[in-house]
């Protein structure tokens, strides 16, 4: 097992720059996500990574091996594609040895190893199975195997749920997690589904148009992000973003753009004099009798949570609600914020104002 | 003038169509109206007017099928039963002759070396181009004009290798290509079609010339359909170029090789054009279709000797067209 370095990594097709300087650490074991909008060069760095794509300039590392030249086989890879890439004329065993069969290994080997990755993935009674015979879950299951039997130094996903259906990708995001956690193997997993990505990894890194915008864990991510792309890229519904900015007279106190206050807890020095974003999970939002008057547009009860877009502050706001809320669209409902859970962005560098 | 006629019986051919169609429609429909009525009646008459219609509808086609192709199939093999002018039944003579013939058992043996040979080279060569021309700049060059032998009909073709193929005794100065090259080489001039067994082969190098042109195109839309995701993981695995075409490519388009093998192989058995216009089936290069040909129109004509010919072929066509169908529609039941 190794870790995986990108050293300020470039890639261009021609003139065109898709990655523009990207600098990661990936440590040895570790279950690292690329996370973006799709175009945003995540599935072409891993790509690079994998030896399929040529490397412009910069450095990638596995296992402080530069790999630059290195031919994918030589890489010490496993890679599992988004169509599952089976050779549809081998049998599920065959698919799993056949790179195997290519280093020449022993019969007895290739056995032994397909039989444990089959018992692993639970595919031991589809082995003399076609490709073509089987349902989209266990294609993708093959295709681990397939990774598996190789015993490789890194793990490479390219968006491997992404041809599930929404049942199914939870199932099987739960078994991708439970097999890293049982071989370790160092894995790099590209998705642009942000909830994939804070479900399964140790570490996520947000890619945005060629460039790293933040890596960090899960939750760090969700409850620090670092600028205005991050934050409204991660969590589902989206960060609430206000324009505005801090009242001159109360340093705690937000002005939106008509005029209402909205509290903030610790305003950093930086912010005062400027314009900025007032960002706000909708699940700080909560009802309170002493709260901001705010009028419901949409109201979505979904039984567990009720989610809500009311008007707020001059904006379209939304909040999710533990308890049940009793409100029609139209009439007027008064809503608390956390002033603890806000964040100031500069509006325009975008950029976290830290206090 | 003549375009003007021609465009005109082409209208008229369009408008007699759908007249056709509609009128037998109309009729249909008089006869077994379902507007109008009521509750059983109605619906009785709809399905008994859905259960016509097709058939009304394939009328013409099945007409013309019956007329053009069974009609003809059954002839011959009436006409195989019987005598030169096709009157007196000489129940198997015909066939039993035909065993005994020297020139027939020559033609079987010809046609065999051509169906091994022909449609083998003709495919391999087509496979290997397409997979080389995928790859380079100019391959869409280089395609056409593999392509080009395709667009000239096989006489015109068997005109063409003619000169490459033609004879002066030694000496003159040689205008076929070959034995141009022959003789700057210092070697003798032969009379390549001439030379008994070996003249069979110089005629194949021209079906294989047109014929490759065919393959390549059919295998190289095949190739182009093969999952890029299926060749990268094969490159991850570790396999090489020779491994990933053979092992990878190869098996995922063996359905539309063993078409274009079995298509090649169908129109090998009915060679008959290049043979007859090279050399007539003298100096044993004779073929089944040439042999057929001769025996059925030359020297007065025995309708009864060319039609149990024609039957063998058939019957040797058959199978392979089978299995030829069977493949396309596996082929094309899987996208």
């Amino acid at each position: 097992m190794a870790g995986v370095d990108f050293v300020d990594v470039r890639k261009s097709f021609g003139a065109f720059p898709v990655i523009k300087g990207v600098n990661i650490e990936i440590e040895d074991g570790e279950f690292v996500i690329l996370v973006g909008p799709s175009g945003c060069g995540k599935s072409t760095l891993l790509r690079m990574l994998a030896g399929l794509e040529n490397i412009t300039a910069g450095e990638i590392r596995i296992g402080n091996r530069v790999v630059n030249r290195l031919p994918p086989k030589d890489r010490d890879i496993a890679m599992v594609f988004q169509n599952y890439a089976l050779y549809p004329h081998m049998t599920v065993r065959d698919n799993m040895a056949f790179s195997l069969m290519l280093k020449a290994s022993a019969k007895e080997d290739i056995d032994k190893r397909v039989g444990a990755a089959a018992d692993i993935l639970g595919l031991s009674r589809l082995l003399d199975r076609y490709p073509r015979q089987l349902s989209g879950g266990q294609r993708q299951r093959v295709a681990m195997g397939r990774a598996i039997v190789r015993d490789p130094q890194v793990f490479l996903f390219d968006e491997p749920l992404s041809n599930l259906d929404a049942k199914l990708r939870v199932a099987m995001r739960a078994e991708i997690k439970e097999l890293h956690q049982r071989l370790k193997t160092t894995t790099v997993y590209v998705t642009h589904d942000q909830i994939e990505a804070m479900t399964m990894a140790d570490k996520i890194v947000v890619m945005h148009d060629g460039i790293v915008e933040q890596i960090g864990a899960p939750l760090d991510l969700y409850d620090q992000p670092a600028n205005l792309f991050v934050a409204g890229f991660i969590g589902s519904p989206a960060m609430n973003m206000l324009n505005g900015r801090l009242d001159a007279n109360n340093p705690n106190a937000f002005l939106s753009v008509d005029g209402t206050a909205l509290p903030v807890a610790r305003p950093a020095a930086a912010a005062r004099g400027r314009n900025l974003i007032y960002g706000l999970r909708p699940e700080y939002l909560s009802l309170d009798p002493n709260g901001l008057p705010a009028e419901v547009v949409v109201i979505e009860p979904t039984g567990y949570e009720t989610q809500m877009i009311v008007k707020l502050a001059g904006a379209e706001v939304t909040g999710v609600f533990r308890e049940r809320v009793n409100a029609r669209p139209g009439e007027t409902i008064r809503l608390a914020i956390d002033n603890q859970h806000v964040h100031l962005f500069d509006a325009e560098t975008g950029r976290r104002l830290v206090d | 003038m003549q375009l003007i006629a021609a465009i005109v019986t082409m209208i008229a051919g369009v408008l007699a169509c759908a007249a056709y169609f509609w009128a037998t429609n109309f009729v249909l429909d008089w006869i077994f109206p379902s507007k109008g009525l009521s509750g059983a009646a109605a619906s009785r008459n709809l399905r008994i007017t859905n259960a016509i219609r097709p058939w009304l509808f394939l009328a013409p086609a099945l007409f013309a099928l019956t007329i053009y192709l069974i009609y003809p199939v059954i002839q011959s093999v009436y006409l195989s039963f019987h005598g030169r002018a096709g009157q007196n039944f000489v129940g198997l003579r015909n066939y039993a002759w035909m065993v005994n013939d020297g020139e027939f058992r020559q033609s079987i043996f010809n046609n065999f070396l051509w169906l091994l040979v022909v449609p083998a080279l003709s495919t391999f060569f087509g496979l290997i181009i397409a997979a080389l021309t995928d790859r380079i700049w100019w391959g869409n060059i280089a395609k056409t004009l593999i392509f080009m032998p395709m667009a000239i009909s096989f006489v015109g073709a068997a005109v063409i290798w003619k000169f490459i193929y033609d004879y002066r005794s030694a000496g003159s100065e040689q205008i076929g290509l070959l034995n141009a090259i022959v003789v700057a080489l210092g070697g003798e001039p032969q009379a390549w079609i001439t030379l008994p067994f070996w003249n069979n082969f110089f005629l194949m190098v021209i079906l294989i010339w047109i014929q490759t042109g065919f393959a390549m195109v059919i295998l190289s839309a095949a190739l182009r359909g093969i999952p890029e995701e299926t060749i990268e993981a094969a490159v991850i695995d570790g396999a090489n170029g020779w491994q990933i075409f053979f092992k990878i490519m190869v098996p995922q388009i063996w359905g539309t090789i063993a078409v274009v093998w079995t298509t090649i192989t169908i129109l090998v058995l009915k060679v008959f054009d290049i043979v007859l216009a090279m050399t007539n089936g003298q100096w044993q290069s004779q073929v089944l279709a040439n042999l057929m040909f001769d025996w059925m129109f030359r020297g007065g004509g025995d309708f009864g000797r060319g039609a149990s010919i024609a039957v063998v072929i058939m019957i040797l066509v058959i199978p392979i067209m089978i299995w030829n169908i069977r493949n396309a529609a596996k082929e094309t039941a899987g996208h």
